[in-house]
């Protein structure tokens, strides 16, 4: 077994309004960075798991996701994972 | 013998106060019930009422579905029993999948607190069995995630099969169709983000609230008369409360 560190990024489904997102970019010309577009907020979350491999870490990470850290009807997850060193 | 309901107590639920007095000004009892118990014996509805269940951490709704009384709810759920979610208990039912969509943040991040108009869509619902379609009813809302959202299917589906049980006159938070409350398609399963316990008194400037209750109590006391049969609600025949109590207890 190995341990991986896993880093979720709950986001918005593209299409699900961002009021949070949207309040952030109207604000940003103001400072000088109207070049700036596109903002997204969402949500990060660190864990770590035990798994034999990679493919069976992320396979338990996104089940995890699916499951609760994520509600599918407005929200997906990118899944980042690294190896630990034992 | 009046109705009993059990009113479910999460950590950060702050309105169970308000819906066990609201519940006794419309004739019946109600009680709190721990949300760590796993038993609903000798309650013959249950309320979900607002508050921050699990402090709506990671999503509101999405730590309270786990607590232990959920599969007591799910289990009276699913025998027809009545079961209501106001405002938090709305988005728990979502994320227990006990009702479809989902409560997002409202239209231009605005939190709203405020008395809002809403028109009665449905009579085939355990909130609104014997309530005229179209009776306008004025009831405050008080959230942040009240927005309800589902995909179009959902959507259609919830209108084919006349799901949505109240509309907001003046849509206050950006929610699809204008949708307040939906019932899953039995009817006995009700999410609304108003809260009709602080429309209760004439001190608070209404009383509608107590027409979706007594709508309510009315159907837990007749539970035979599905609202789905298309008979009306019969009053209590005084065979007692707890009608699913054995069921939900038989659950544990």
């Amino acid at each position: 077994m190995s341990r991986f560190a896993a880093l979720v990024e709950v986001r918005l489904r593209p299409g699900i309004a961002d009021p949070a997102g949207t309040t952030i970019e109207r604000s940003l010309a103001a400072l000088g960075f109207a070049d700036v577009s596109g903002v997204r907020t969402g949500k990060a979350i660190r864990l770590e798991v035990e798994a034999d491999d990679a493919a069976a870490a992320r396979s338990r990470v996104e089940e995890l996701c699916r499951r609760f850290l994520t509600n599918p009807v407005i929200e997906d997850a990118l899944v980042s994972l690294e190896e630990q060193a034992r | 013998m009046s109705v009993t309901v059990g009113v479910v107590v999460f950590p950060g639920t702050n309105c169970e106060h308000d819906v066990v007095e609201a519940v006794a000004r419309a004739g019946g009892e109600a009680r709190t019930v721990w949300h760590a118990d796993r038993r609903l014996t000798g309650v013959d509805a249950v309320v979900l009422p607002g508050g921050f269940a699990h402090g709506d951490y990671l999503r509101p709704g999405a730590i309270a579905r786990f607590s232990p009384v959920m599969a007591a709810v799910e289990e009276l759920a699913r025998a027809g029993g009545p079961v209501v979610g106001i405002c938090n208990g709305f988005q728990i039912l979502t994320e227990a999948h006990l009702l479809p969509g989902a409560l997002q943040k409202n239209r231009g991040l605005a939190f709203v607190c405020a008395p809002a108009e809403l028109e009665v869509v449905t009579d085939r619902s355990v909130l609104t069995a014997g309530v005229a379609v179209g009776r306008r009813l004025r009831v405050p809302v008080n959230h942040f995630e009240g927005n309800f959202t589902c995909d179009p299917s959902t959507l259609a589906e919830l209108v084919d099969q006349d799901r949505i049980v109240l509309r907001y006159v003046h849509n206050p938070n950006g929610s699809v169709a204008d949708i307040a409350g939906i019932s899953n398609e039995a009817g006995n399963v009700v999410g609304l983000m108003p809260h009709p316990e602080r429309a209760s008194d004439p001190l608070l400037g209404s009383e509608d609230g107590l027409v979706l209750l007594a709508a309510l109590l009315a159907s837990a006391g007749a539970p035979m008369a599905s609202p789905r049969s298309g008979a009306p609600p019969v009053p209590s025949d005084g065979s007692g409360s707890g009608a699913f109590g054995a069921v939900a207890a038989a659950a544990t």
